[in-house]
């Protein structure tokens, strides 16, 4: 079955796939991740703040962006973003963007939604009687956000973020439906280049198995430590 | 057209997913080390690779790894690429409810009824995810909704009709069944906690 396999072609990209391909996945990753959970957590707070003004828009924005499939998302940013980048700019023409900085303005607005819904349910998490306190002992709004809700939802939802996180690592390879050389995209170029399917998608497939394997497994481990007893 | 290609997929998918989910989740719960190793390992491989990945790995990959005429045959087939979104989304999906049947299952004793109101609000959002990620099929070639939003867009550059058209189907898919989950979660929701809001009284 593997007599034809051939183990040069993926040594001989080695460099191609690493320097290239994987550094574009794994920025991507950590700029959106921190991207979306800013994002995720103001538009939380909109979505818990009771003014109407500000929890329809915000559920409006989450709840479109969980029906429909990220790829459709990635098309529409691809040829929104120009315009977006031209309205924020106030600049008379569609701005000159980027791939990659076009892909991470598509993952940071779309995985905001989901990490919204995480930090959601953190805050819920956290009950009742500590805001009355706080409430009772004159804080403010912020103040109790920041200093006694938000710190504990982030404690709580650590893992749950971390594993988005992964989610969104594996997400990435969709930047492939607009030609974007991210790790599977070098793979692939190399692939079709040199004829190598069989040997390429493996490889790509083993690379994304162990990495998200080894995240899972720490995430894993990190929970069981900062768990808190109660 | 396109819309028919993404519920037809979804729904073989679907069926899939639950028939090997429910079995693989079934089986971590069971005493049995043996049967419980293989499961993990189903759930991590499934849940551990792209589904784009997973989707070239059947398309591109396994006819050349299988004896040559069974090879050739696969590659022949008409369809070939529904057939290989059917398979790949549905185990990639039986991963994620496997899971959930384990999680389902073990907090039975704590209480049958929350158990299985999560479970089927689970399902709900599965189906919704399997519909979803229908759309990385285009990738091998199905001409599913997404796939043929894009066809649109190119060959009559109305990039944002084809797109708001899609999207707006997508959404009407949605709307149904996640009205039916704010139901559940709103009868769901622990009292004490900030998520809770007390129900007016009636019914």
């Amino acid at each position: 079955m593997f007599s034809h396999f051939d183990f040069d072609v993926i040594i001989r990209s080695l460099p191609y796939l690493f320097y290239q391909g994987i550094t574009f996945t794994v920025l991507l990753t950590a700029l959106a991740t921190l991207g979306g959970i800013v994002l995720g957590t103001l538009l939380a707070l909109m979505r818990l703040s009771g003014f109407a003004l500000l929890t329809v828009p915000a559920a409006a924005y989450v709840n479109l962006m969980r029906s429909v499939p990220f790829v459709l998302m990635i098309f529409w940013f691809y040829f929104l973003v120009p315009y977006i980048g031209q309205w924020v700019t106030f600049s008379s023409r569609p701005m000159q963007v980027g791939a990659f900085a076009s892909c991470l303005v598509t993952f940071t607005l779309f995985e905001a939604a989901f990490f919204c819904e995480i930090m959601r349910a953190g805050i819920q998490s956290i009950s009742r009687g500590q805001v009355a306190a706080a409430q009772a002992l004159g804080m403010t709004y912020p103040t109790v956000m920041g200093y006694i809700v938000l710190p504990q939802a982030f404690r709580n939802m650590v893992p749950v973020l971390l594993t988005q996180t992964i989610v969104l690592f594996q997400d990435t390879s969709l930047v492939y439906v607009i030609s974007v050389t991210d790790f599977l995209g070098a793979a692939s170029k190399v692939a079709q280049r040199d004829g190598r399917l069989v040997e390429m998608y493996l490889f790509a497939a083993v690379v994304y198995f162990v990495i998200s394997l080894a995240a899972s497994r720490v995430v894993g481990l990190l929970q069981r430590h900062i768990a808190i007893i109660r | 057209m396109g819309t028919g290609w993404t519920l037809l997929t979804a729904a073989f998918a679907f069926i899939i997913a639950l028939t090997f989910g429910s079995l693989i989740g079934v089986m971590r719960t069971t005493p049995f080390g043996f049967a419980v190793r293989i499961g993990d390992v189903y759930v991590e491989l499934f849940r551990n690779i792209p589904l784009l990945v997973q989707m070239f790995l059947w398309y591109f990959v396994l006819p050349e790894l299988v004896p040559r005429n069974f090879g050739n045959w696969l590659k022949q087939l008409p369809n070939a690429s529904f057939y290989t979104a059917v398979v790949a989304l549905g185990l990639y999906m039986s991963a994620r409810i496997a899971e959930q049947v384990r999680a389902g299952v073990l907090s039975l004793p704590r209480g049958q009824r929350q158990a299985g109101l999560a479970l089927g609000l689970t399902l709900t959002s599965e189906l919704l995810n399997t519909i979803k990620n229908s759309a990385v099929a285009l990738t091998i070639g199905l001409m599913e909704l997404t796939a043929r939003a894009r066809a649109m867009q190119e060959y009559s550059f109305q990039v944002f009709e084809a797109f708001t058209a899609a999207t707006v189907i997508y959404i009407a898919i949605n709307i149904m069944v996640t009205f039916a989950m704010r139901i559940a979660e709103r009868r769901m929701a622990v009292p004490g906690y900030l998520g809770f809001k007390p129900q007016p009284a009636g019914h």
